[in-house]
């Protein structure tokens, strides 16, 4: 048994997610990166909202919150505010977190709580069926889009630096090391942090997309990625159907715990 | 065979991951679609399975000599 195993719920693995599902190298990076900034279950909370990533909620052997679709920023912005010494930890998927929990996401990025937000991008609703997500990208195949979806694609790394989080990151269910490494550093962060975890859905959109065996799509991000200082070099030409991987944003900023704190400090005077 | 291959078989859903990623053909999906090992000989310890297993099924280590 591998040390990291003491975070999962033993009497709930295997967990229910489908055979190739990204989602379960995301949640070992998760609790990797845990164990690496050595928090206890304890101090740690990790809040889900409602979605194949969520479920990952219920697997973990830490104080959970299970919560209403695309609201785990709000219910985590709670617990935050409340115990302010406890790490918390969000983990939601690109439908819970753009699509009906896009407004908390940009508010809570604004307020810079400081939150680690794990995004699992499966780029499209796996539990319910495989409708095209605010993440989908152009012209690919979902239930919704037979002809493909012709909607543009949220890029979730530039709304949050945009919105104002102070450490943005993405990575992929390829490069798990990586991944690791991008999530610790997030939780390092007092700030809001997203990490965005590309994650290949076999079942829904690998069907769809002819990425139907997981390793096809992980081949992909495989050669796809291109690491941010590499990146920076790139000529456009060369950036097409690419993706930059990587710490893409990093400032510092108070965060809203202390801002809030302050408040307090003020109204007891 | 100078590595350890632990396969958990309750956990494998025969998703072809280990199989695909492996550099040296060691593993192969039986007739039920679960792994196994075929070749633990050609096994070089890189990881690579269990490193991307979605569902912690197999874990290798270097054998102690």
């Amino acid at each position: 048994m591998r040390s990291y195993e003491k975070y999962f719920r033993q009497n709930r693995l295997p967990h229910m997610w489908c055979p190739g599902c990204g989602n379960g190298i995301a949640m070992k990076s998760i609790v990797q990166a845990i164990e690496k900034e050595g928090l206890t279950q304890d101090n740690t909370v990790i809040v889900s909202g409602i979605g194949c990533s969520s479920r990952a909620s219920g697997y973990m052997d830490f104080d959970t919150l299970h919560t209403a679709h695309g609201r785990a920023i709000p219910f985590a912005t709670g617990i935050k505010l409340a115990r302010p010494e406890l790490n918390v930890i969000v983990i939601t998927g690109d439908g819970d977190c753009t699509a009906i929990g896009g407004n908390h996401f940009i508010h809570g990025a604004r307020r810079n709580v400081d939150l680690t937000v794990v995004l699992f991008n499966n780029n499209i609703y796996g539990m319910t069926g495989g409708q095209a997500s605010p993440m989908t990208p152009m012209h690919k195949r979902a239930t919704t889009a037979p002809y493909g979806t012709v909607d543009r694609p949220f890029d979730a790394c530039k709304l949050a630096e945009a919105a104002g989080a102070t450490y943005v990151a993405r990575s992929t269910a390829f490069h798990v090391q990586h991944l690791t490494d991008m999530i610790a550093r997030g939780i390092q962060n007092k700030g809001f942090s997203l990490i965005e975890a590309m994650v290949q859905c076999p079942t829904a959109y690998g069907r769809k997309n002819k990425q139907g065996q997981p390793s096809v799509a992980m081949k992909w991000m495989r050669d796809s990625a291109v690491m941010k200082v590499a990146w920076d070099k790139l000529p456009a030409e060369k950036k097409v159907d690419k993706f930059p991987i990587g710490i893409l944003y990093e400032n510092k900023y108070e965060d809203y715990g202390t801002a809030y704190s302050e408040v307090i400090e003020a109204a007891q005077k | 065979m100078k590595a350890d291959i632990t396969i958990k078989m309750e956990r494998c859903k025969g998703c072809g991951i280990c199989v695909d990623f492996c550099p040296k053909q060691v593993l192969a999906l039986d007739e039920l679609g679960k792994v196994y090992i075929k070749n633990g000989e050609e096994c070089i310890v890189c990881g690579q399975c269990e490193l991307r297993c979605p569902d912690y099924a197999i874990f290798v280590d270097r054998r102690e000599v």
